[in-house]
């Protein structure tokens, strides 16, 4: 296989990590919504309720950041990452 | 006291600029408290700052294409971060949101999730790999990696449908703002907005656009935090009121309970009817009434998620969105832009429910000064903040049983008013409305100029310079260009003033018109090589159609929802339409050649040369 295959292979695999991480917080919890929502939360809310107002919201802002941390160590590991700075 | 370039010293200029903004709500409060009357606050409020976006539209100016068209891609992630912040905050989001949640609870909180979780797909589907493309616009990228006029044209056409959809009611937003600060008509308020809008774009394009709104997204969340931390320390309810409201979120459910959450019968609709009639050519009432429990989940899993979902996927299709991320100087800093972007997005949209929670108990409650339900009707009507709101046609009483006291269902209250109407409730100072009249200005500044831009850009690059004609000097792209901003912002302007607006329906239309066309052949066009022309045009076109056509089987012909997919949630019917539709016919056709998968596989390369030349 060659460097850019497997890179690809990788970039692949991140990706399916981060779709599943995304799925479970933007839809999976929401299936059992009402059941969540008899659950105390973090600060005290009612956890369905801090999911919408915070929880979901706040974990897909560290979601990307950490994607974006991942993706740069595989595209350094090929030797694809870009020079200069961002 | 400032050396070297610009983009160096963006944090001192912005520090600066940030700074002088304070200091000017400071010397506002001042005025107030000398005399200064509430009409004059609320004119320099929106002219200062209107004036401020004008001079750096003006600063910005540029006659290079690639400083047009994507700001020189020199924007540092940051900084992009709060220019897409600007561009995706729209004036609803920053006046209408905390009402929809405010009457709606549960049910439309879907569209939280949806508006962030989407950025989820932005970073890691598409920007970086369409950063990497070089395009100009997002048909740029469909016409090059698919090949042929069709698929451009057809790229172009969704996502023109999409972005003007949601231009309108910008352009009517800011109107609306300019309507009331300056205390002249709508109609004519619509064009003083688009004048402003235009005076950030015009000269600079992208690169003006990029500049104000970082300054626009800066005054919009001082314009949106400051009142939501004010109003929760003033009524006790907690200094930092993410973390610690959840005492009063208790409350409103003890509430509730206590006073019942009646749906109105036909009569006391009826009688509320009677009540807000209104001559021909005036100004309809706006109002709804709690029919909705605060924090309970009100809606089925399957109403949540699927509106959950357009969203999510609309927003990976809006082109104004994923044009911000071609002006990064990286494929590396498009991804952390977008994790910038939703960071910023984050500060307003987790303050909104919070804002709904303290305006909701600080009526609710009869145990607090502000307390109205419970009181009697006379006492309510007495109040100065009811008056001026209730001339505004955003606030009604009714006593529908009789009894002299107001009831929970006998209170109405326009969804704008939650953020408008609340800071002066909970006994604010009238500068901080001043300050929300601004802020709710650049909301709908920002949303448009990206919108307008994304269109014209769309259709001077790709219908003009790749379609009709690619030997086009630079400067008579330009001037091309620049007539179709003023085109189109005139079209949108000239709709909104008509008040044809509800012909045009919901700003969630345009997330299930881009999802329709567009969410699939972008997706497809950098994760699955086999995808090609043909699939993709038969992707785009049967997309927008089938969803478009089911919108009108609902809409015009009322008829039944299939599955529970109703008028928000058409694009889960054009979407899969379209994902099928670009595989069969892939498959049916032939693979693309070997230059396309060659590039496709450069695509996914982040380091050495872009697809398309810097200029092109």
């Amino acid at each position: 296989m060659s460097k850019q295959e497997q890179h690809w292979e990788k970039s692949r695999g991140l990706l399916f990590i981060t779709l599943a991480i995304w799925f479970v917080f933007s839809i999976g919890i929401f299936l059992f919504g009402a059941e969540m929502n008899e659950v105390t939360g973090p600060f005290g809310y009612p956890l369905t309720y801090w999911f919408t107002c915070q929880g979901s919201l706040g974990l897909f802002v560290v979601l990307i950041f950490w994607f974006a941390n991942r993706q740069e160590k595989i595209d350094e590991e090929f030797g694809f990452s870009e020079r200069g700075d961002d | 006291m400032i050396k070297g370039n610009f983009i160096d010293n963006l944090p001192k200029v912005y520090g600066i600029y940030t700074g002088g903004f304070l200091a000017f709500i400071i010397i506002m409060a001042i005025g107030e408290q000398m005399g200064m009357s509430k009409y004059a606050i609320g004119v320099c409020f929106v002219a200062f700052t209107v004036f401020i976006y004008a001079l750096i539209g003006y600063l910005s100016r540029t006659a290079q294409a690639d400083a047009y068209y994507v700001a020189g891609r020199q924007v540092p992630t940051v900084f992009n971060g709060m220019a897409t912040a600007a561009d995706w905050m729209s004036g609803a989001s920053f006046v209408a949101m905390a009402g929809g949640i405010y009457f709606k609870g549960y049910g439309y909180m879907a569209l939280l999730v949806g508006w962030t979780g989407g950025y989820v797909l932005v970073a890691s589907l598409l920007a970086p790999y369409l950063r990497k493309f070089g395009c100009y616009t997002v048909p740029d990228f469909i016409g090059t990696r698919y090949g042929g006029n069709t698929a451009r044209l057809l790229a172009v056409i969704v996502l023109t449908v999409a972005s003007f959809t949601y231009v309108t009611a910008q352009i009517n937003a800011t109107g609306t703002i300019a309507s009331v600060a300056l205390d002249i008509p709508f109609e004519y308020a619509v064009y003083v907005g688009l004048v402003s809008i235009l005076l950030c774009s015009m000269l600079g394009g992208m690169r003006g656009v990029t500049w104000t709104q970082v300054a626009q997204y800066i005054v919009l969340i001082i314009a949106y935090l400051l009142p939501v931390f004010w109003i929760s320390n003033k009524m006790g309810a907690g200094f930092f009121p993410h973390f610690m409201l959840a005492n009063e979120v208790a409350r409103i459910g003890e509430l509730e309970q206590q006073f019942g959450i009646i749906k109105n019968s036909p009569e006391n609709l009826a009688m509320l009817k009677e009540a807000t009639k209104v001559e021909p050519g005036e100004a309809k009432w706006v109002l709804s009434g709690i029919t909705k429990a605060h924090s309970e989940v009100n809606a089925t899993p399957w109403k949540f998620i699927s509106l959950a979902i357009c969203m999510m996927a609309g927003t990976a299709s809006l082109p104004h969105v994923m044009m911000r991320y071609f002006t990064t100087p990286s494929v590396k800093a498009a991804r952390k832009s977008v994790g910038w972007s939703l960071f910023f997005i984050f500060l307003l949209y987790s303050s909104a429910p919070m804002l709904a929670t303290l305006s909701k108990l600080s009526l609710m409650d009869p145990t607090l000064p502000t307390g109205i339900i419970g009181k009697s009707i006379a006492e309510v009507e007495a109040l100065e903040w009811y008056q001026n709101w209730n001339q505004a046609k955003l606030m009604l009483v009714q006593d529908f049983n009789g009894n002299g006291l107001l009831e929970l269902n006998e209170f109405f209250m326009g969804g704008k008013a939650v953020v408008l109407a609340t800071p002066e409730i909970a006994g604010l100072p009238y500068v901080i409305s001043g300050l929300v009249a601004a802020g709710g200005m650049a909301a709908a500044m920002s949303t448009a100029d990206g919108l307008i831009l994304a269109i014209a850009n769309a259709i001077s690059h790709d219908v003009y310079y790749k379609i009709i004609d690619p030997k086009a000097e630079t400067a008579k792209r330009l001037v091309v260009a620049r007539v179709l901003l003023v085109v189109i912002g005139v079209a949108g302007a000239t709709v909104s003033a008509m008040g044809i607006k509800q012909i045009l329906g919901s700003v969630i239309w345009a997330f299930d018109f881009a999802m329709s066309g567009l969410f699939f052949p972008l997706v497809l066009g950098v994760w699955w090589k086999r995808a090609n022309k043909e699939g993709a045009i038969a992707g785009m076109a049967l997309g927008l159609l089938s969803g478009t056509a089911y919108l009108i089987y609902l809409e015009a012909y009322g008829g039944a929802e299939i599955l529970g997919i109703g008028q928000a949630t058409f694009g889960i019917v054009g979407a899969s339409v379209s994902l099928v539709a670009m595989i069969v016919v892939s498959l049916m056709t032939t693979a693309p050649n070997a230059a396309t998968q060659r590039m496709v596989d450069e695509v996914r390369v982040p380091s050495g040369k872009s697809i398309l030349g810097k200029q092109h």
